[in-house]
């Protein structure tokens, strides 16, 4: 009578076999609505970098505040800069950003996590201490401070939110190695004379990696909004590097004359943030074992 | 390798573990000592935390960092106390290996079976891809898993109980290792699986001249697989000696409790199992003396004032008791049970 039950409860966390997973990925709502969005803001990211209708940089003051027209097609800024190039471009900053952010917070912190994790006693401890202590400044804060140091900047608010996701991957990632380093296929693994480290980056990561994927997901959408207030803040992307957050600031002195000025970006913003977590939400159910199991 | 047939091939002496719990330090294990050469086997008996299992882990070096071991292991005369983890790491799974209980836990979910039989022998024999691949299959035949050679490549969710504490066994053997260590083999495995596994074990043991030492809560399983085993209470070897002899004589009141615990077949309808009154006592607060006085019915005031001596009561059979005298009268602590 156990047998069956004890099967099925102890199901691997495996990532399931790729055919079986684009089959039930393609039929789960909310990762391919997430990924849908996604791929446009890729999409707007990549097609800025061949093709925009204006330069994002001409500045025309006569056709300044134009409501949409066909030559542009949601009308120009304060400037006379064409609304539909600068969302384009902006889309560049905000992927670079994300990217680099939440790579920077992944080395790390997975690095630093799986250590924690693998080495108890008070190599964990400085660890922890040390990430505790990066997570009680608030983002914004850190890149005040680094923007007084460096100067604002792109390169100013990529470090500020990545040093601030560290923190975060340190967290989940030892609290998902601890539990697989409870797990009798590490002991077995030890048993078998590996060491700490094979141990690690052969049981304990491939295991933790599911878990990691969908935390970088939320994390993306994290940065996004973080790299927004950061150029709204005017500590970001620095003009004319056009930025959905940049474009927010310019708007906000026009809100009651041109809110759609506010409208567009704030629009850009919210559609890669919710692309971004129905993305992670859907892969946390696509590399759930327990649901895995019910295809 | 080297020694002769006479010189132990793991001798330990005076063990004691010592675990720093929460609740403060725990004397796990208390004066163990034995002894196996090549080829002999033992059987650890015992209620669950009576020290089986954090002996086995002491014998693989495997205890978290903050336990303290003290006494002697050796392997082939060479110390393995105060071993670095390095050194140990190139001992376990090549010259000492280990069986874990739960068949369904112990494999990487995330890895083929082939390549996790393989593991140690491109570890410890450094053997190629190709040829630890195909000594894998040849382990995974021997082992009794069918289509080996087809089923190598497949993962441990493909597997049912028995197939797969089969894949740990070729695991645990591959680099044919001098010692055995197998914690409670069939325990999560039907009833049927186990009597098969048993014998695989028993069979491969024979075949390779090891030494094993099997762990179980099941006096029949050990009774049928070892020839030498030990009774373990509260961290201590209560009682020791060839099987035969034990279930003969059964010097110590906690084994003829155990055995008189056991579930029978072919009992009255409506007879109760007889259990041993009170619980196991707490590691972390041991009394001073016999770990049994609170429970045993031939308690005195001197069995509480110091931990009882073994006393030879036959041919290699020890009883750590002071009360042998009236336990053992007619020599038949197995006949009144």
């Amino acid at each position: 009578m156990s047998g069956a039950s004890t099967a099925t409860a102890e199901l691997p966390a495996s990532v399931p076999q790729a055919t079986g997973f684009w089959r039930r990925a393609l039929r789960h709502r909310s990762f391919v609505l997430g990924g849908t969005l996604v791929l446009l803001v890729l999409a707007a990211a990549l097609i800025s970098l061949l093709w925009t209708p204006w330069s994002p940089y001409d500045i025309d003051i006569a056709a300044k505040l134009k409501p949409p027209t066909p030559a542009h097609w949601l009308g120009t800024d304060a400037f006379g800069r064409d609304i539909v190039s600068l969302l384009l471009v902006g889309a560049r900053a905000t992927i670079m950003v994300g990217v680099i952010a939440v790579g920077i917070g992944l080395t790390f912190g997975v690095c630093l996590g799986l250590v924690a994790a693998a080495r108890k006693g008070w190599v964990a401890e400085l660890i922890l201490r040390m990430s505790d202590f990066t997570f009680a400044f608030p983002a914004v804060l850190s890149a005040i401070m680094l923007a007084a140091a460096i100067g604002p900047g792109m390169v100013t608010s990529i470090t500020a939110i990545g040093i601030f996701q560290i923190p975060i991957f340190v967290r989940v990632t030892r609290g998902s190695a601890n539990a697989i380093w409870a797990r009798e296929f590490v002991l077995a693994a030890r048993a078998s004379g590996k060491g700490a480290f094979r141990i690690t980056v052969e049981h304990v990561l491939p295991n933790v990696l599911p878990v990691l994927i969908v935390q970088a997901t939320i994390q993306f959408a994290l940065a996004i909004l973080a790299e927004a207030a950061l150029s709204y803040l005017g500590l970001g992307t620095q003009p004319p590097q056009p930025s959905w957050g940049r474009m927010l600031n310019d708007a906000q002195s026009l809100l009651f004359q041109e809110p759609s000025l506010a409208v567009y970006p704030g629009a850009a913003i919210a559609i890669a943030v919710l692309g971004f977590n129905l993305l992670g939400d859907g892969l946390r159910d696509l590399l759930d074992p327990r649901l895995a199991r019910e295809r | 390798m080297s020694g002769s047939a006479n010189t132990p091939l793991i001798e330990v002496a005076d063990l004691g573990v010592r675990l720093n719990t929460s609740r403060g330090a725990a004397q796990a294990v208390r004066k163990v000592s034995f002894s196996l050469r090549r080829g002999e086997t033992l059987g650890l008996v015992g209620e669950s935390g009576c020290g089986k299992s954090v002996t086995a882990l002491a014998l693989m070096g495997l205890l978290p960092d903050t336990a303290v071991v003290s006494g002697s292991i050796r392997l082939d005369g060479s110390e393995l106390v105060g071993l670095s983890d390095a050194d140990y790491c190139r001992l376990r799974g090549n010259r000492i290996s280990m069986i874990f209980q739960e068949p369904m836990t112990a494999l990487n979910p995330m890895h083929s079976v082939g390549r996790q039989v393989a593991e140690p022998l491109r570890r410890h024999r450094d053997l190629s891809v190709a040829d630890a691949r195909r000594e894998a299959i040849a382990l995974l035949d021997r082992v009794g898993l069918p289509d080996a050679a087809k089923r190598v490549d497949a993962y441990p969710h493909q597997f049912s109980g028995g197939q797969r504490q089969r894949i740990t066994i070729a695991m645990a053997l591959a680099c044919q290792p001098d010692v055995l260590i197998a914690d409670e083999p069939t325990t999560a495995l039907d009833v049927t699986i186990q009597g098969q596994i048993l014998d695989l074990i028993a069979g491969l043991v024979e075949e390779r001249g090891m030494a094993m030492i099997l762990i179980s809560h099941d006096l029949g399983v050990i009774a049928e697989n070892v020839r030498r085993m030990m009774v373990m209470y509260g961290g201590t070897v209560v009682e020791s000696g060839p099987s035969a002899e034990v279930f003969a004589r059964m010097g110590h009141p906690y084994t003829q409790g155990l055995f008189r615990a056991r579930p029978r077949l072919g009992a009255r309808k409506g007879t109760r199992l007889k259990t041993i009154a009170g619980t196991v006592p707490e590691l972390a607060d041991l009394p001073a003396g016999c770990a049994f006085a609170d429970r045993c019915a031939l308690v005195e005031k001197r069995c509480r004032v110091a931990l009882p001596a073994a006393v030879e009561v036959g041919e290699g059979h020890q009883v750590r008791c002071l009360r042998t005298d009236v336990s053992m009268v007619d020599g038949a602590g197995a006949l009144t049970a």
